[in-house]
Formats: structure tokens, C-alpha cells, sequence
């Protein structure tokens, strides 16, 4: 998590690991502050990432994802 | 402050899926099973359901959500998934049954199940996940696949004179005057999230009400199987599907319902049950005194159909349960009803037994060759091995079981017929285990053996099959 992130706002956390790289959270981002890393992970996805300001804590993302646990939305 | 998170009603760590990513689902990148399990396992958890819930698996990609939910988990054979929610239901009148099934599995193999689930107005929640796709087994047409869709078995397209027209279950179940919800909705954008999301809700708590049948399809994408990156996917499904699948409730009857639906049946009991399989109260009456084990039998009854190899198995187990004892027994063979490989495995315990499987027999009767080479290595050491040495002609092998042979066949012949060769067997095996009385064993077969002019012959292939171990002949 980026240090920087006023604890007011709101932030997603991504587990790049259990992510596959389908790009819904992506396409469905109102904000558009997800984006797709160029790193790869240990299965060979590139994941999606927060661009580390600017979630409104929608969650849209959250049901975007088909994978349980890729995505956590924090909304304080 | 609001987490929106994994839903408790999902296991912490996927132990049964194994593999390295222990968290993630087996599902490809951007496929809607995961979005939909998303969604029931979070109703699950506000209905505060998901302790009682039964969630029934169907055949198809969603053959593992018992993976993943942590609630109650059957897996049925394919299409089958409302037959067995009916039965856990029936039996279990305050579960949460849910089944949970696609396209290929529900509007195919399963529509007579499907139809007549919902013709009986089933107080169950079925999910209906309709990719247009078979896509476990690689894209084939489905019954839901769109006019002039390819896959990999309609290459040129669908085609309405040749394949016939998608088929629409909501519609068609809402002909039905039993089903008290039908409604169909999409997976995709943010409204079609949340209802989606609404109608999974209802489903359940209409079962939690009494309301009967509540079916719910959701259109969802196969990326891999339309061969369409995950975005584009959902997009063609929303623009697409829904042309064919039009969105919306087809049916409500559920406020006018007020629970009526909730079946009034028995309450399970175990004694009716061992009443009508004639195992209640007559625990050991021939021998009269308990019959007391020194193990567990754990037996597996191996060779040719027609040896009578299963009915050994079924006999073995009328024993044991006259002599109060827990058993199990299951077959199998092949289609031939002669000359096919045949096996049946049977449990003998003084405990309840959790798995009728036999992986590691402690008792193993082989009557042909191709037996004892199959499973002569998986009894465990010290058990016993019992073998036909008039249709077994080779020496059996090293084996640290307890060898039994005799000419089982041979000696039935000399009582009258080859056929009561599986009784001799039975007897050999009643007095190498030694807890049986042969009086109670007498008793069963005179009870359980139809044809009552074949009684004493095979009393008598019985006790010669005893004798020969009792006179220390088998080793």
C-alpha cells in the first residue's frame, strides 16, 4: 500500500498473485485508476494495479472481479 | 468504515483445490462463475443462511464450487442437481438447497429434472448460469448457443433448421403454474450487478419462506470458449444475449404464496428405514449372542460376471447385518450380465461407516486370474486373501496377506452346480474371519436365497467351504 494515501480516502487492495490480468475491474472503473502492471506474476498474469489516488470506494471493481479474493475495497 | 471483501460463506484458503495459488479460483481469467459465486456466498452471509446451506454442484466448470463455498456440498451426476437438491430438501426440510448449474448441464442433460423440479414446485433455489457454451469440454454448441454462433461443433454457425433454436428455460418453466420466482438477469455492468445481485437474494429468502421453486439465470460470459478477450466478452453478452435471453421477472407469485410451499414430509428416522430393509431388531436372533469383531471388514470380491461374485457381496452383508452389525456393499461390473469383469466391495463395522469405498481391502476374494493380478498388491498385510484355485491356476505371487485357496468351483460342483461356488467361498471366509456362527449364516441364507428348492445345496456348498478351513485345508 502506498504510504502516501490520506487514511480518509478511500483505496482498493489488489493481491497481485490471485489476480489474471481479465481487465474487468478495468473496464469498469468510473474512475479509471486501475490499470494493468508490466510486472508479471508467479502465474504468469499481468496483473491489474491502483493508481494509488482517486477511489471513490465504489466497489464496482469488487463485483467485476470473478475472483474472490483479488480485490478488497476500503471505504473509511 | 465499509470493507467490501471476500464473503465469510467462502473457505479462507481453496484446500481442496490444492495446487500453488490456494486462494484463487480454477476458473479462466474473466469468467462469470466466479462473480456469480461472488454473489451467492454473499447473500449466504447477510441471510446469516450459510450454516445450513447444501450447495449442489452440477457436471460442467462449476463441477468444483464445493472448492470454494463453506456450506454443505453434494456434487451430482450430470443434470441431476435438482433431483438431489429434492432429496436433501425433502430430508432436510429447514437446509437452504441450492443447485447451482449450467447451460449444458441444466438445459440439456438435465431438462427433465429441471422441468419436473419446478412442475413440483421444489422449495429450492436453482442458479442458472447460461454461457451459451459447453466450456469445460473445450466450446462445443450448447443448447442456449445463439443463432449462428460458432463453436467448436457448429462451425458454420448455428443453424435454426438443423440444430434448432436456443432454448429459453425461464420462459419455458414460467409456462409451469408451480414455481413461485423466475427471473433472468445478466453479470456485466453495474446495474446489471445489482440486480443480479437482488434476485440471487430473493431466491433465497423465498426458500427461507416457504415460497417454493425460485429459479434465476444469469447470462454470463466464457471468454475462452467464445474466444473473446474478457471485456469484449461481457459486451457481446449484453448486446447479444440479450436478444435471445431478453432481461426481466417472468414469474412472482411469491408474495401471495406465504409459505405453503414448504413440504410437510416425515421426519427422517433411521429405525422406519431399517424396518423397510428388514435389518431392524433382529440383531443376531439365530445365534443368540452378539456378534462381536475383532476388525473392521473391509472387503473387496473380485472376477467374472456370472460367478456370483456380487451376490457373495450381498450375502457377506445380510450377515453382518443380522448380527447387528453396520454394513455397506456396492457393486460393480459391466454391461455384460455373463463373462464381464465384476466386483462389489463390502464394509462390515460394530461403527457407523463413512465411505462404502474399499481402496485397501483386509479381506480379498479373487475367483479369476485377472483379479488377483489387479488387486492382489492392494491388500493390506495381514489380511486375508481368498483364492479360487479351481479357476485361478497360477501360483499366487509373494504377498504378506494370509492365503486361503481352495478349489471353490471344484467343490460347488460336487454339491451340484459350479453356481453356489461364491457360498463355498462365503463359508471359507466365515471361518478364516471366524466371527460369524454358522447357524446365524444358515439363517440368512435361508432367508435371503429366493429359490427355496436351491436352500440346502447351498447350505451344504457352506459348510464344505467352512470345513476346508476349519480343517486347516486352505493354507
Amino acid at each position: 500500500m502506498d504510504k502516501t494515501i490520506p487514511a480518509c480516502e478511500p483505496y482498493i487492495e489488489i493481491n497481485v498473485e490471485l489476480c489474471k490480468g481479465c481487465k474487468l475491474c478495468i473496464s469498469i472503473c468510473p474512475k479509471d485508476v486501475i490499470s494493468i502492471s508490466e510486472k508479471l506474476n508467479a502465474s504468469s498474469y499481468h496483473p491489474a494495479q491502483y493508481a494509488g489516488q482517486g477511489c471513490t470506494g465504489c466497489a464496482l471493481c469488487f463485483y467485476a472481479c470473478p475472483e474472490p479474493s483479488a480485490i478488497r475495497v476500503v471505504k473509511p | 468504515m465499509k470493507v467490501t471483501e471476500k464473503s465469510r460463506a467462502f473457505y479462507d484458503v481453496f484446500e481442496r483445490k490444492g495446487g500453488p495459488a490456494k486462494q484463487a479460483t480454477h476458473y479462466c481469467p474473466g469468467c462469470g462463475h466466479g462473480n456469480i459465486h461472488k454473489m451467492i456466498a454473499e447473500a449466504l452471509s447477510d441471510l446469516g443462511v450459510a450454516g445450513r446451506t447444501v450447495l449442489v454442484s452440477p457436471v460442467g466448470c462449476s463441477v468444483f464450487a464445493y472448492y470454494y463455498f463453506d456450506v454443505g456440498n453434494y456434487q451430482a451426476a450430470h443434470g441431476r442437481a435438482p433431483a438431489v437438491a429434492t432429496g436433501v430438501k425433502r430430508a432436510n426440510p429447514e437446509a437452504i438447497v441450492i443447485s447451482y448449474q449450467g447451460d449444458g448441464d441444466l438445459a440439456a442433460i438435465g431438462t427433465a429434472e429441471t422441468i419436473h423440479a419446478a412442475n413440483r414446485g421444489e422449495n429450492i433455489s436453482v442458479f442458472f448460469v447460461n454461457n451459451a457454451i459447453y466450456g469445460m469440454t473445450g466450446g462445443q454448441m450448447a443448447p442456449t448457443t445463439l443463432i449462428q454462433q460458432k463453436t467448436t461443433t457448429s462451425p458454420l454457425g448455428r443453424m435454426e433448421t438443423v440444430h434448432g433454436n436456443p432454448i429459453r428455460m425461464c420462459e419455458l418453466l414460467a409456462t409451469l403454474p408451480a414455481p413461485s420466482y423466475i427471473e433472468r438477469v445478466a453479470i456485466g455492468e453495474a446495474k446489471h450487478t445489482q440486480k443480479a445481485r437482488k434476485a440471487i437474494h430473493k431466491a433465497l429468502r423465498n426458500q427461507m419462506e416457504g415460497r417454493g421453486y425460485s429459479f434465476v439465470e444469469i447470462l454470463a460470459p466464457c471468454p475462452t470458449g467464445w474466444k473473446m478477450e474478457p471485456p469484449d466478452a461481457r459486451a457481446w453478452m449484453l448486446t447479444e444475449m440479450t436478444k435471445v435471453f431478453p432481461l426481466g421477472v417472468f414469474k412472482d407469485e411469491g408474495d401471495v404464496r406465504e409459505g405453503q410451499w414448504h413440504r410437510q414430509t416425515a421426519p427422517f428416522d433411521p429405525e422406519r428405514v431399517s424396518q423397510y430393509l428388514g435389518a431392524s431388531d433382529r440383531q443376531d436372533k439365530a445365534a443368540g449372542e452378539a456378534v462381536k469383531l475383532a476388525a473392521d471388514l473391509n472387503c473387496k470380491f473380485a472376477g467374472f460376471g456370472g460367478q456370483g461374485i456380487l451376490s457373495l457381496g450381498l450375502f457377506l452383508a445380510q450377515v453382518g447385518m443380522r448380527a447387528g452389525l453396520q454394513v455397506s456393499w456396492i457393486p460393480s461390473y459391466g454391461p455384460e450380465m455373463r463373462g464381464g469383469t465384476a466386483n462389489c466391495q463390502v464394509n462390515v463395522s460394530a461403527k457407523r461407516i463413512g465411505t462404502p469405498i474399499v481402496e485397501r481391502p483386509n479381506v480379498l476374494v479373487v475367483m479369476n486370474q485377472p483379479s488377483l493380478d489387479a488387486f492382489a498388491g492392494s491388500v493390506v498385510d495381514g489380511g486375508l486373501l481368498i483364492v479360487d484355485t479351481s479357476i485361478v491356476q497360477k501360483a499366487v505371487g509373494h504377498t504378506k496377506a494370509r492365503l486361503v485357496k481352495l478349489p471353490a468351483t471344484e467343490m460347488a460342483d460336487e454339491v451340484g452346480s459350479p453356481r453356489v461356488a461364491n457360498v463355498v467361498v462365503l463359508g471359507a471366509l466365515c471361518a478364516a474371519v471366524g466371527a460369524f456362527p454358522p447357524a446365524l449364516v444358515e439363517q440368512t441364507l435361508r432367508e435371503v436365497i429366493k429359490k427355496r428348492n436351491l436352500v440346502d445345496m447351498n447350505l451344504q456348498a457352506f459348510h464344505k467351504g467352512h470345513a476346508w478351513v476349519t480343517e486347516g485345508r486352505g493354507a
